[in-house]
């Protein structure tokens, strides 16, 4: 992957897939610290013990079309490549927390790429659930949380209406710029 | 200057007003494969090109949506485009400039773009079965 960004989508779409009600996304930046931390945590079927242990391995998947599955074994790769860790917890039945970090000023840490974008497109996947997007660098942070959005919406207009993805975008990109400036 | 979630009040009502317009007529359905496999290979800007122009057109008509790996991973990205009978044209290979023109011949104009379907890539006739593994 090109982008951390394109992992966190990727990642997401786990967590989409497992029936997930809440899924929350952090990407905290602390620049004394070193670190770029990314959390997607959900709270949809989970994994067994015997999944779990076999998930970062390459051959492990739920996907019918292909017998190989590399999300997570890609996503882990990257961090372990940038002096990193990785770690997942999973419970059947409670959800799933996958935690990637990275040294922030790695030089083979890919660049974080178009969070709104991202953003952006998850939203358009969401259908009923929620999403909690918590971006944060060096203490300040910001967040998107579709529940607000959607209240504000009302019952009439879906969140995943192309005028309100494209606002949630500049929304985003708002928010990111305006914790940068500080 | 960070913008404020109260700007959605007036988005709400102007999509009301849309949707009032939109009753009624089926169109086309659009579904861009965002699994590891599309999303390596770029599907993201693809889907936020088709968005950006479904709604800068006025496509009120057309659908735009995300599928899982659609197994056909080297051929990413992958937009399907379905429309009112059904019937479904499978574009591989996707760029956000190829996507504009899916937009503007397809979605308005209800012509295939053909030299972007399945059984053309980089010019050359893909023979389906060499694609069953």
């Amino acid at each position: 992957m090109k982008e951390l960004s394109l992992h966190i989508l990727d990642i997401f779409y786990n967590s989409l897939s497992a029936g997930a009600d809440t899924i929350k996304i952090g990407l905290d930046t602390d620049t004394v610290k070193d670190t770029l931390t990314i959390t997607i945590e959900d709270n949809g079927k989970g994994m067994s013990e015997t999944f779990l242990n076999n998930v970062l391995n390459p051959f492990t998947t739920t996907r019918t079309t292909r017998k190989v599955g590399l999300g997570l074994p890609l996503f882990s790769e990257a961090a372990k490549a940038c002096n990193g860790s990785f770690d997942i917890v999973s419970q059947l039945g409670k959800g799933t927390t996958v935690t990637a970090v990275f040294q922030n000023s790695h030089i083979d840490r890919a660049p974080l790429g178009d969070m709104a974008e991202t953003v952006a497109s998850m939203v358009l996947s969401l259908g009923h659930t929620r999403l909690i997007y918590t971006q944060s660098f060096n203490g300040e942070s910001f967040t998107l949380d579709t529940r607000e959005v959607q209240d504000i919406l009302g019952e009439e207009v879906s969140i995943q209406s192309l005028e309100v993805i494209s606002w949630i975008k500049e929304y985003v990109q708002s928010g990111i710029e305006s914790i940068m400036e500080v | 200057m960070k913008k404020s979630l109260a700007e959605l009040e007036a988005i709400r009502k102007k999509t009301l007003e849309q949707i009032n317009l939109r009753t009624g007529r089926e169109g086309f359905r659009v579904v861009v494969g965002m699994a590891t496999c599309g999303i390596a290979a770029g599907a993201r800007p693809v889907l936020t090109k088709i968005m950006e122009l479904v709604e800068k057109e006025k496509l009120t008509d057309v659908t735009v949506s995300q599928t899982g790996c659609i197994g056909l991973c080297r051929l990413e990205p992958i937009v399907e485009v379905v429309d009112d009978k059904g019937e479904k044209t499978t574009y591989v290979k996707v760029n956000p400039e190829k996507a504009e023109r899916i937009v503007e011949e397809h979605l308005k104009n209800k012509h295939v773009v053909k030299e972007y379907t399945m059984t053309v890539v980089d010019g050359t006739l893909i023979d389906p079965k060499v694609e069953e593994n």
